[in-house]
Order: structure tokens, then C-alpha cells, then sequence
């Protein structure tokens, strides 16, 4: 095995050119764990922890251009406001020791159906920043990102660089299912963003599918009720009947296994009951925010 | 590969590293450090807790050449690194020392308090919160790392910080007790 140390991003897709096969570690999470466990003997390893450009985030207009190296402590630290919904499904990672060292780039490299990251992407929108030495640079859409279980749209020569994760602009939640709060991989998770510039729901389930997935028609269905029932402006509570519909339809949207951490028609209605929460505690959110507002005027 | 790096204040080299080996093996088996505990090496169980460049991670999911020029703090050095930080003079802990590193501070009084052990280290064992011990020194290092960001923590903060560390045999009340009397007894300044 050769250990392959560069020291900045251009010499990291460099390496990566040269190596296509070369591995590339950040947090260790996943890697170490293949390798202590005789799992996997990768013939180079890249390590990325020289490359400082992967630990930095920069606040753009819209979005947040999060370095795949940042870990989740900061995330959950430092860019709540921006990013809620993924400051708390990183909350969710592991322990703290994990969070210390583990970013979103892992999560998407991994493309684990259950990478805690994943439902909050998808639900907050949002591109994945790669690059290689030949090609330069290419985004992709979270959504086209995921292609198989622990498949992903990275070329061999690939390496990602960034997630450009849009900016909340309206609450946002994500629930989890697991045994205990920490070290725990997810049962099943559910990411749930309101978008009140675009009147429009987002959803993300993890651990559910091959891949994680939106529930686009449950999206759809809860964005003609929101707008029939004209809830953007009225801002009145959203009828239960639409709620469990919603909750239906995102069950619908899984394609679950049974294993050892749960079976098929377990996951399917843990992932109803999470939307329905989520969507209530969102929705409630974006209720308060206006009453929040008038009692101010 | 060789591998340069600082391990409790002092550098330190290892020869011979497979690339693919972990800091918690190069500090077990190269430096001769066994102090951070080797139990389920994925990172579920935080017995080999050890601070890199100050923060606190699993050495086990660490690649050796990650190490490579930075600043590892283990158990052994714990109470070296708890002088320095309220002195400020502190010049290491010789690997020697950190091999033959013994609790000299006793088992029943608080009178060694400051010669060989941290403030944490005396307090886990004045409230009895070490019972086999596989999973001590994580949490010691977990602990210790708590009380330097938060010297006034709450029961949630302390079951927060020690949530990556799992303990078998003592429930984790006694554990919970022992951070608690080592953040009272620093606020008392004792």
C-alpha cells in the first residue's frame, strides 16, 4: 500500500489522475473501518487531510459552498442558521469524537443509504461541487448524485471538492430512527425543508431505498394542497387528513429491505410517522414565525 | 513509512508503519503507549480517545501518515497536559515516563492530586467510576476535553460528550459523578 500525501487541492486531483484506484481518506469513518477490518487492502490511499481548501465554507447569496472536509461539529456549530436542517442530521452522527473528524464529503463519497447527511441534501437542495485534473470542475445535482447502494456519479478521476447546499428560507427538520441517539446507524431517517420563497416541499428519506430518495410525489401532492388551500399566505394549520395523505405517499416513495437493523414494512411506517412530524413541526415553525412577526408590528 | 509526530509535548518517531496501520496501533505497538485502549476498532466504543492537534477523536480511525507532524495527547500524558494548561510550563512527558506510567497519586486520598494525575483522573477514582477500566482512559480524555471547553457543565452536556464512549460494567452513574466532582472541585479551586 503507498500513502499518497497532497499537500493542496491541485495536487490531490493530480495524485488522483495518476491513481485512479487511489482511495481517499478524510475523517476515517468508513475507510479505517474496512481496513482494520481486513475488508479491503486499496492499493494507494489519499489522504486528505493536508488539503486545507476542504475544511472551509463560504456564504454566498444563496447557498453555502460547504468544503468536503468540514466537519460536523462546525456544521452543527457554525452554519445552523444556514443550513438547519443539515446542522441537525449532523447532530446525529456517531459521537463527538466522530463528528470531530467526519465531514459531508464522506457521507457522499460512501454514498451509504443510510449517511446521515443525505435526507437534509436532498430535502434542502443542493449541487455537489468535483473536479478532476483533466476536466476541471462539474456540479451535480444532489438528486442525480446518489446511483446504487454505495454508488455514486464520481468518476474514477474524480474528487469532490465542495457541496453547495442551498441556504434555508424557512424552517427545516430531520428525524432519525435508531436504537439510542448516539452511534447509532440510521434505521431509517426522514429530511423535511419548507421553502416559502418557492412555495414548494422538499423531502429527503435515507436508509428506506437503495439510494437515498425524495418522495417527489408526496412533494407534489402537499404542494397543490398547500396552494389550493392557499396555507402559504393564510398560514393555517394544515388539515390532518393532507398530513397522513403526505405521510401515505412518503411511505410510498420507499423501497426498503429487511436487516438487521429493522425490516422492510417496519421502515415504511416509521418514515410515514417521521414526515407527518416533521411536516407538523415545520409547518408549526413557519405559523409561529408570522405570529412571531405580528406581535412584534 | 516513518512517522513524525508529537505524542504528549515531546516528538516522537515511528519506523517500519504499514500505511494502512492506525495511530492507535503505531501509539500501542510502535511507541509502547498502551494506555488508549484497543476494543472495537470502528469507532463505536471511544477506548482509544485521544486529543489530535487539541481535539478529541477515535485513534483508531486515524491512518497513521494522517499523524504525520501533528500534536497527539494520550491518557498517559493527561496530567502533563492539565499542568500546562493551568501553569502554562510544562516541558512534555518523556516516552519513558509515559511507559512506566503508574498512578502515583494513590487510591483513597486526594493528597497526589497534581503530581501524576489529571484533576479528572482523581476524581474518577475518588467516586468510583473505574471498575474493570478497559474504557477509562477514553473517557478520561473525553472528560478532561469536556471540562476545558465547559468547566460548568450540565448533566446533558456531560452525557453529550460522553455519548461516544461506551462503558460496560458501571452503568455510567458513578462516571456521570466523577465529571461532575471534577468540575465542582475546579470551580472550588481545590
Amino acid at each position: 500500500m503507498d500513502f499518497l500525501r497532497p499537500a493542496s487541492w491541485e495536487e490531490a486531483l493530480a495524485a488522483k489522475a495518476e491513481h485512479p484506484t487511489a482511495v481517499p481518506i478524510a475523517g476515517g469513518t468508513d475507510v479505517m473501518v474496512e481496513i482494520n477490518f481486513d475488508h479491503r487492502r486499496p492499493e494507494y490511499l489519499l489522504d486528505l487531510n493536508r488539503v486545507g481548501d476542504l475544511y472551509e465554507w463560504e456564504r454566498g447569496e444563496d447557498s453555502v459552498r460547504l468544503g468536503a472536509s468540514v466537519p460536523y461539529t462546525h456544521i452543527m456549530e457554525q452554519l445552523r442558521a444556514e443550513l438547519p436542517g443539515l446542522a441537525l442530521a449532523s447532530h446525529t452522527v456517531a459521537s463527538p469524537q466522530i463528528r470531530n473528524r467526519g465531514g459531508v464529503g464522506g457521507n457522499l463519497g460512501t454514498a451509504s443509504p443510510a449517511g446521515d447527511a443525505h435526507p437534509a441534501l436532498l430535502a434542502a437542495g443542493a449541487e455537489v461541487e468535483v473536479a478532476s485534473a483533466a476536466r476541471g470542475t462539474r456540479m451535480i445535482p444532489v438528486d442525480d448524485f446518489y446511483t446504487g447502494v454505495k454508488r455514486n456519479a464520481l468518476r474514477p478521476d474524480e474528487l469532490i471538492r465542495a457541496v453547495h447546499v442551498k441556504k434555508a428560507d424557512g424552517p427545516q427538520q430531520y428525524s432519525k430512527v435508531g436504537t439510542r441517539n448516539a452511534m447509532v446507524i440510521a434505521v431509517c431517517a426522514f429530511g423535511l425543508a419548507l421553502h416559502p420563497g418557492t412555495r414548494t416541499v422538499r423531502t429527503g428519506i435515507g436508509s428506506a431505498a437503495p439510494t437515498p430518495v425524495r418522495a417527489k410525489a408526496a412533494e407534489e401532492f402537499l404542494n397543490a394542497a398547500l396552494e389550493e388551500g392557499g396555507s402559504w399566505d393564510n398560514r393555517k394549520t394544515i388539515a390532518p387528513s393532507v398530513a397522513q395523505r403526505f405521510a401515505d405517499l412518503c411511505s410510498a416513495a420507499c423501497n426498503p429491505i429487511d436487516d438487521v437493523r429493522g425490516t422492510a414494512s417496519y421502515r415504511r411506517h416509521a418514515v410515514g410517522v417521521m414526515a407527518r412530524r416533521t411536516l407538523t413541526w415545520a409547518w408549526e415553525s413557519y405559523r409561529g414565525a408570522r405570529r412571531a412577526t405580528e406581535g412584534a408590528a | 513509512m516513518r512517522v513524525t509526530f508529537t505524542v504528549n509535548g515531546r516528538p516522537q518517531e515511528a519506523d517500519d508503519v504499514w500505511e494502512g496501520e492506525s495511530l492507535l496501533y503505531v501509539l500501542r505497538e510502535r511507541l509502547g503507549l498502551p494506555g488508549s485502549k484497543n476494543a472495537c476498532e470502528q469507532g463505536e466504543c471511544g477506548s482509544c480517545t485521544v486529543r489530535l492537534d487539541g481535539v478529541p477523536v477515535c485513534s483508531c480511525l486515524v491512518a497513521a501518515g494522517q499523524a504525520e507532524g501533528r500534536d497527539v495527547v494520550t491518557v498517559e500524558g493527561l496530567a502533563d497536559h492539565a499542568r500546562r494548561r493551568s501553569r502554562g510550563d510544562s516541558a512534555g512527558t518523556p516516552l519513558d515516563e509515559a511507559k512506566g506510567w503508574r498512578a502515583e497519586g494513590g487510591t483513597d486520598s486526594r493528597a497526589g492530586a497534581g503530581t501524576g494525575l489529571a484533576p479528572v483522573q482523581q476524581a474518577f477514582i475518588d467516586a468510583g467510576a473505574v471498575q474493570c477500566g478497559f474504557c477509562t482512559p477514553g473517557l478520561l480524555v473525553a472528560s478532561d476535553d469536556l471540562l476545558e471547553r465547559n468547566p460548568n457543565p450540565s448533566d446533558a452536556d456531560i452525557r453529550e460528550a460522553l455519548s461516544g464512549n461506551l462503558c460496560r460494567c458501571t452503568g455510567y452513574e458513578k462516571i456521570m459523578d466523577a465529571v461532575r466532582l471534577a468540575a465542582a472541585r475546579r470551580s472550588e479551586g481545590v
